[in-house]
């Protein structure tokens, strides 16, 4: 019994990690209905900056966000304003196949950089540090992956509807010509809300580089945890994709419980699944 | 006579191949208030969307206070003091009345224009400024187009059909609010359909007819048998 | 008076017929001329010709973006040894009814997809992919994670010798591109094609005229699953070794798939033929540069779907006004004086 709850602990936790891979593919979704294919890489490029920071300074991952963080948000502008407003438009193909082009420069580049030898950030003693709830044992790190992944959807939610940034992101999202109008510069409105969403990619890469080895193939992988916790949780609900990173995060603890090697089918059943019986979600945002 | 504060010169607009708008020369003084009348499809929300910069022409066909806009972004053009109601009211449906009211003042131009003076002008929006735009009348949400507009204290406000689709007792409240706006000396261009409401305002009236201006005038001038013509293009 | 008249074919067109009827008898001799690396990298050329035509069919006309093939591709492999080496099927026939298998199971999986939108749907099918892949590194009797060989008995029922067997497996790749080709060439000239294309050009237009959308797409999805499946298998047949990465690779089959559609032309029928043809002048010029090479095809994909959306097809068309596969009517005003 306490092994179960263990599990579906762990799963909670992990379902932080993933809500931030989530939360800049929703951000931008819901901004320009961009899907952007390179995100994962992107995740991976966060992790590999992060990791360059901590060699080159000698500084903690943590301290070291604080460069990835800012880096990652000029990235995000420069692509947006650079590459991707140019594909922006009726047509899904041209994001769609210029992302995925991004997808592999990027994940070649940091082959070509970094080699294909597995990487880790290491953040000394509170990758094994726990504390002890009743008979339960809960890492600092998970718990702590966990409370920054609220916060930072929390600030999300906050910057969404109470700013004026918030509000420039959401009357773009409903109309740009009007936004035009309003004296809204939509190519730039774009790039602030790519740099947003992968500065919280920055957060996501450090944490995910910390917790477990990383090389520049995975970034697929975790792109499909983004997109699947999006999707579980409901398009355009911010905290719907908490719920969803959490789903996908138990589904995935349980599978590894039965046979190790079900961890990640386990996650991609679960996903199908709600696919199946709620096509939209299990937290749409309500139509008003 | 002064420069004109806002003059199209030969000004053309496509869709694609098609060309919607042909040769069309207008000087605006600054002060007046100028009707744009014309049956449905003359072009005026095309004339509209050019002078505000929606769609791009070649940059000396608009020009507003001597500077060539033609070229310019629709956002680029706000910035520089002019302002469209956009025909259909066209409000941000995930705003909130007060938002859709503060995204309009985002040029930060100063001026007679804030969320408390657009609130005195129409005191019902005040009660509803929380409320989503989109639960709103027709009627009140036609208010906050007119307000979000007003908001960026422009100096040329162009309004587009602002009485399409509504009742005319909700018509004559608004119409009843332009004085109040235009009073202040702002320049407006109003298009309408309905052709008395638009001559009652202004002081010059200009009709389209399939993308050309068919007549120009001052309203007290113009007859009804010159209007009907250049309307329909029958020879009256 | 002048006639119209209204007319497919064009002489380009009955030009590259004649050039092509006479290139097809000489690749079939490949065997008699060509080198045995030759006969095996033509053989590849081949194979990544049927599958960009297929990934062209669906995305560039029916509108499904899909970087999944992989799926396909690996299940079409998988198919291949697990039907020889227990249901003791000779290759060719496991081959063929890994296709069939394909068809019946890419039902299910579209009506679970489909119900994802444009580019939501691209990564469902990545997520199917997976699927696909951590599904078969479970089975331990294909060698779970580290895979499989094709045991030596059923490679030597396959012909005599291993030159004939090399160019068996040649002319099964060369055939199987004829055969895609034209089957894609034949289905987009008939009825159901014209109305893919009327579906590509405008989804409202399309239900105006009763077409069935999702019919449509759900026939185009099954259809190109069964043929990437039957292409699957014969890669596989050429490579003799399957493991879970190798049959289920993004890269490898989708990737690379896609860099070809796009750069040859997505959503013309020439376009995947010289994107094939790029790709491999590509790759055999700057293979040795390895992660070089892949981050220099993104670039000139990016470049190619910004500058010149139609690919490299697309220039010279316009340019010259050619098309080599006639699709659309042409009018010719008919002069009198010049009959
Ligand atoms: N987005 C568009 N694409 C193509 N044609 C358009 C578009 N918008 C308007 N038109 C055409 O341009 C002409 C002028 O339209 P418009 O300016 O909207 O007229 P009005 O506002 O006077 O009713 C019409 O013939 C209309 O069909
Ligand atoms: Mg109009």
């Amino acid at each position: 019994m306490i092994e179960w709850i263990n599990v579906l602990v762990q799963g909670v936790l992990l379902g932080g990690l993933y809500a931030l891979f989530a939360a800049g593919l929703s951000l931008i979704f819901g901004v320009m209905r961009l899907v952007n294919i390179a995100h994962g890489d992107l995740i991976i490029l966060a992790a590999y900056l992060g990791l360059s920071t901590t060699i080159m300074f000698g500084v903690h991952p943590f301290a070291a966000a604080l460069l990835v963080l800012p880096v990652m948000a000029i990235i995000g502008y420069v692509l947006q304003r650079g590459i991707l407003n140019q594909t922006l438009g009726p047509d899904i193909l041209p994001p769609l196949l210029v992302t995925f082009g991004l997808s592999v420069i990027i994940q070649n580049a940091l082959l070509e950089g970094y080699s294909a030898d597995p990487q880790k950030l290491s953040a000394g003693a509170i990758e094994t540090a726990s504390v002890n709830v009743g008979s339960l044992t809960i890492g600092i790190l998970p718990l702590l992956t966990f409370a920054i992944a609220v916060a930072v959807i929390a600030g999300l939610q906050w910057m969404f509807y109470s700013t004026a940034l918030g509000r420039g992101f959401r009357a773009v999202s409903d109309n740009q010509d009007i936004a035009q109008l309003m004296g809204l510069n939509k190519a730039h409105v774009f790039g602030l809300a790519m740099a947003l969403a992968l500065a919280v990619t920055g957060i996501a890469g450090i944490l995910l580089g910390i917790r477990t080895s990383f090389d520049p193939s995975i970034g697929g992988g975790r792109l499909i945890f983004g997109f699947e916790a999006v999707i579980i949780g409901g398009l355009g609900n911010i905290w719907g994709t908490l719920a969803g990173g959490v789903i996908l995060g138990v589904a995935q603890t349980i599978g590894a419980k039965i046979d190790p090697g079900w961890q990640v089918l386990a996650g991609h059943i679960a996903f199908l699944v709600v696919l199946a019986i709620r096509p939209n979600g299990l937290f749409p945002r309500v139509q008003h | 006579m002064s420069d004109p504060i806002l003059s199209l010169s030969k000004l053309n607009a496509y869709y694609g191949d098609f060309q919607a708008l042909y040769g069309v020369d207008m000087d605006i003084h600054a002060g007046e208030v100028v009707a744009i009348i014309g049956a449905n499809g003359a072009g005026k929300s095309t004339l509209m969307r050019s002078i505000s910069g929606l769609m791009s022409n070649a940059s000396d066909q608009v020009r507003f206070k001597g500077e060539a806009i033609g070229s310019l972004r629709a956002d680029e053009v706000a910035y520089r003091g002019l302002a469209l109601v956009p025909e259909g009211r066209q409000l941000f449906p995930s705003l909130s009345v007060e938002e859709n009211l503060m995204l309009g003042g985002k040029v930060g131009r100063a001026g007679p224009w804030s969320l408390d003076t657009v609130f005195e002008l129409f005191p019902v929006l005040q009660e509803r400024r929380k409320q989503a735009s989109t639960s709103l009348s027709g009627g009140q949400q036609q208010m906050v187009a007119i307000g979000r507009a007003l908001m960026a204290n422009p100096e040329v406000i162009l309004f587009d059909e602002i009485s399409l689709g509504l009742a005319p007792v909700i018509i004559k409240t608004i119409y009843d609010a332009l004085p109040g706006i235009i009073g202040g000396g702002m320049t407006a261009l109003v298009v309408e359909q309905d052709i008395s409401k638009a001559l009652e305002v202004s002081s010059r009236v200009f009709c389209l007819q399939e993308g050309r201006v068919s007549l120009a005038g001052a309203t007290h001038d113009v007859t009804r048998d010159q209007i009907t013509a250049a309307y329909f293009g029958v020879v009256a | 008076m002048r006639s119209p008249a209204v007319y497919r074919a064009t002489r380009a067109s009955r030009i590259a017929m004649v050039v092509a009827a006479l290139g097809l008898i000489v690749l079939a001799a490949a065997p008699w001329w060509a080198g045995r690396a030759d006969l095996r990298l033509m053989g590849e050329v081949f194979l990544y010709l049927s599958l960009a035509c297929l990934w062209n069919l669906m995305a560039g006309y029916a509108g499904l973006v899909s970087v999944g093939q992989q799926a396909f591709v690996g299940f079409g492999g998988y198919m291949l040894f697990a039907l020889t080496i227990f249901g003791g099927l000779p290759p060719i026939a496991a081959i063929l009814i890994g296709g069939l298998l394909a068809a019946l199971l890419s039902i299910p999986i579209a009506s679970l997809i489909f119900r994802l939108k444009g580019a939501y749907f691209a990564i469902g099918t990545w997520v199917v992919a997976e699927v696909f892949r951590l599904t078969f590194a479970q089975i331990a009797s294909l060698g779970g994670g580290s895979g499989t060989s094709l045991p030596v008995g059923i490679v030597r029922s396959l012909a005599d010798g291993r030159s004939a067997r090399e160019a068996l497996s040649y002319w099964l790749a060369l055939g199987a591109a004829i055969v895609v080709v034209s089957a894609v060439y034949l289905f987009l000239r008939s009825r159901r094609g014209l109305a893919l294309t009327a579906i590509r050009d405008s989804e409202v237009a399309a239900s105006g005229l009763g077409i069935d959308i999702w019919r449509t797409k759900l026939e185009v999805y099954v259809v190109t699953s069964a043929f990437t499946a039957i292409i699957g298998g014969l890669i596989f047949l050429q490579k003799l070794r399957i493991s879970p990465d190798a049959a289920f690779s993004v890269n490898d089959w989708t990737a690379f798939v896609i860099f070809i559609v796009v750069i040859g032309g997505i959503g013309t029928l020439e376009g995947p033929i010289i994107g094939t043809l790029l790709f491999f002048l590509l790759r055999e010029t700057l293979a040795d540069f390895g992660t070089i090479y892949l981050m220099v095809l993104g670039v000139v994909a990016i470049v190619v779907m910004l500058k010149a959306p139609k690919g490299v097809w697309g220039l010279i068309r316009d340019r010259y006004d050619l098309e080599l596969f006639p699709l659309s009517y042409r009018i010719k005003l008919n002069d009198p004086k010049d009959p």
